[in-house]
């Protein structure tokens, strides 16, 4: 199993879910974070006082996968969430020790 | 022991409360007695009678409109101002700053009933009448339905208890600006302690030294029963100097004394909430209008002047700030929009029911431009930490629009002029712009003096004795979860 978290901007969150709704994902967590990379923030003005904000508002998707699935998630996210632009984003893959489903207590791949 | 002691303070204060109640009842049958007769005139076709305001002399519209003005009055302090300072810091500190405001609204308000009013409002009892009044009618000893206040014209009078609510409310705000230089830093119970030292030794001194009179159909026959300032003929209609140089003044000395937060000028600390701001900025423009408009003490056609000088003068600098935005950084910003209108209502406040509408609108827009360049360049360059420019915004633009007044209540330039109550009947004074400016600038000079005087006294005396900043540890978790113990936020 592996464990996909993908930092993406968040307009295009929900071209992301429906595209991997359609590979057969069938739940994912989502969050609002912050962060950067080469994308450069915006000047903030406050009466006079400058801010220089680094940090740009983000969504992060994390998803429990299969093995099988996993190139194919990957590549869905990358095409999806593509605008050619600074900014777009990041897709890593971690190992997955374990899943379980709490309702049912069942382990591996069928908790998926 | 120290319960005993509380039990007894608390049986005392109590007691006194009651006490004033029923002391009011039989003094008011004294006072009433009591009127000044006037001096017997040397005319001899004029039969020498003492004035007595009568109930006919009350008007139900002035009544009414005073109260609603009131109650705008209290809008302004709560939630207006706790909104509107409350959205400038961070989400750490928010509920600290509402609490400060609610607290000295409500501390405010019983000191006014206490000494507040007398202090201010009148001059018996008191070695220097024209600086303070006495404790003649502290506890409102000697006020019942059926003693009067004076208005702006002659046999028209209002219940004092009218006068007195409607003051009240302003001696709840004023202290309340304050707390905005030294926000996010400042612990709670030196603030209180602040706040009932400094309102009665600054601001019933100038209020009273501004506004104090015996009124309109007694002066002229006790000619040197006003304030000091009010007898060289300072013209100032709803607190310019009262309320904001003397807030702004003293915010100042406050954010001297206590010195930056921590972080300031290093770390980023934008507003975490400019919609509260902009709720807090709205409903202080609402509000304002009863406060300006009701300084009129009448609702009549100059209460109407104050209102709309408020409208034109506010609208004015609110464009104006959005303006110099838009040149300066390409972008007009919320917050500049909402400081912009809060400065054209400071700055028009010493000037409601002197000016044109149209000078007004000019007042504003220059109130605006100075405002802008203090709370930008000059506090960058000074680097103080006035953390909401309570300085930069009241201080400043009660200033311009103090001195402003003595430009727009020129009659040649539409103005209303100044009126002579030294005879019997009020009459319109002669107006010379040059030295009507002098005095403003007189009576600005003489505010600033005094009210930076006392604060500098109390904050310093408060700093080495109970101390006023709180650890380095507290200022940085958070005003809220440690002073309160509570969080604006659970989300």
């Amino acid at each position: 199993m592996k464990f996909v978290i993908a930092i993406i901007k968040p307009f295009k969150l929900d071209e992301v879910r429906e595209a991997l709704n359609g590979l057969g994902v069938a739940g994912m967590t989502v969050s609002e974070v912050k962060g950067f990379g080469r994308q450069k923030g915006q000047t903030e003005i406050y009466r006079g006082a400058e801010y220089s904000t680094n940090m740009l508002p983000k969504v992060k998707i994390e998803i429990a996968a299969a093995d099988a699935l996993v190139p194919q998630i990957v590549e869905t996210i990358q095409q999806v969430a593509s605008t050619e632009a600074i900014g777009d984003g990041k897709i890593f893959v971690l190992d997955l020790a374990s899943a379980t489903r709490i309702r049912t207590g069942e382990t591996g791949d069928t908790a998926l | 022991m120290i319960r005993n002691t509380f039990a007894a303070a608390g049986a005392l204060a109590t007691s006194l409360f009651v006490s004033a109640a029923a002391f009011a009842q039989e003094a008011a049958e004294a006072v009433a007695a009591a009127l000044p007769a006037p001096v017997a005139e040397a005319s001899p076709a004029a039969a020498a009678a003492a004035f007595v305001p009568t109930a006919e002399m009350v008007n139900k519209g002035d009544v009414a409109w005073m109260l609603v003005a009131s109650a705008l009055v209290l809008l302004m302090s709560i939630p207006a101002l706790a909104l509107f300072y409350g959205g400038l810091v961070r989400a750490k500190n928010m509920l600290s700053v509402l609490m400060q405001v609610l607290t000295i609204v409500c501390v405010a308000a019983l000191v006014w009933f206490a000494w507040g009013y007398s202090m201010t409002f009148t001059s018996t009892g008191s070695p220097f009448p024209t600086i303070v009044g006495g404790l003649d009618k502290a506890f409102l000893a000697g006020v019942d339905p059926t003693t009067f206040a004076a208005t702006f014209s002659n046999g028209v009078y209002l219940p004092e208890y009218v006068f007195v609510i409607f003051q009240m409310t302003f001696a709840c705000i004023t202290p309340a600006l304050i707390v905005g230089a030294f926000a996010e830093r400042i612990k709670f119970t030196p603030l209180i302690l602040f706040v009932v030292g400094w309102m009665t030794l600054a601001y019933f001194p100038i209020a009273h030294m501004v506004w104090y009179w015996a009124g309109p159909d007694f002066l002229h026959t006790a000619p040197t029963d006003m304030g000091l300032l009010w007898g060289w003929g300072a013209l100032d209609f709803a607190g310019g100097t009262v309320v904001h140089i003397n807030a702004g003044v003293a915010g100042l000395v406050g954010c001297l004394v206590i010195g930056p937060r921590i972080g300031y000028k290093t770390e980023a600390m934008p507003p975490h909430s400019l919609v509260m701001t902009m709720i807090g900025a709205s409903l202080l423009w609402i509000g304002w209008f009863g406060f300006n408009a009701g300084s009129g003490l009448e609702a009549n056609a100059f209460g109407a002047l104050a209102f709309i000088n408020t409208f034109t003068a506010t609208a004015a600098a609110g464009a104006t700030w959005a303006i110099i935005e838009q040149i300066v950084h390409k972008k007009p910003s919320l917050l500049g929009a909402a400081t912009g209108v809060v400065a054209g209502l400071v700055a028009i406040t010493p000037a409601a029911g002197f000016a044109h509408p149209g000078t007004a609108i000019l007042l504003g827009a220059v109130a605006s431009i100075v405002c802008f360049v203090f709370v930008t360049t000059v506090k960058n360059k000074l680097r103080y930490d006035d953390s909401l420019d309570v300085f930069g915004v009241h201080a400043i633009g009660g200033i311009v629009g103090a001195i402003g007044t003595g430009i727009v209540a020129d009659p040649a330039l539409g103005g209303q002029g100044w009126i002579d109550y030294t005879g019997p009947v009020a009459k319109a004074g002669e107006y010379v712009m040059s030295s009507q400016v002098m005095t403003q600038i007189w009576a600005v000079g003489t505010t600033v003096l005094w009210t930076g005087t006392v604060s500098a006294v109390l904050f310093l005396l408060l700093k080495y004795t109970i101390g006023l900043r709180p650890s380095a540890d507290v200022e940085t978790e958070g005003l809220d979860i440690n002073e309160h113990g509570e969080r604006a936020y659970n989300m």
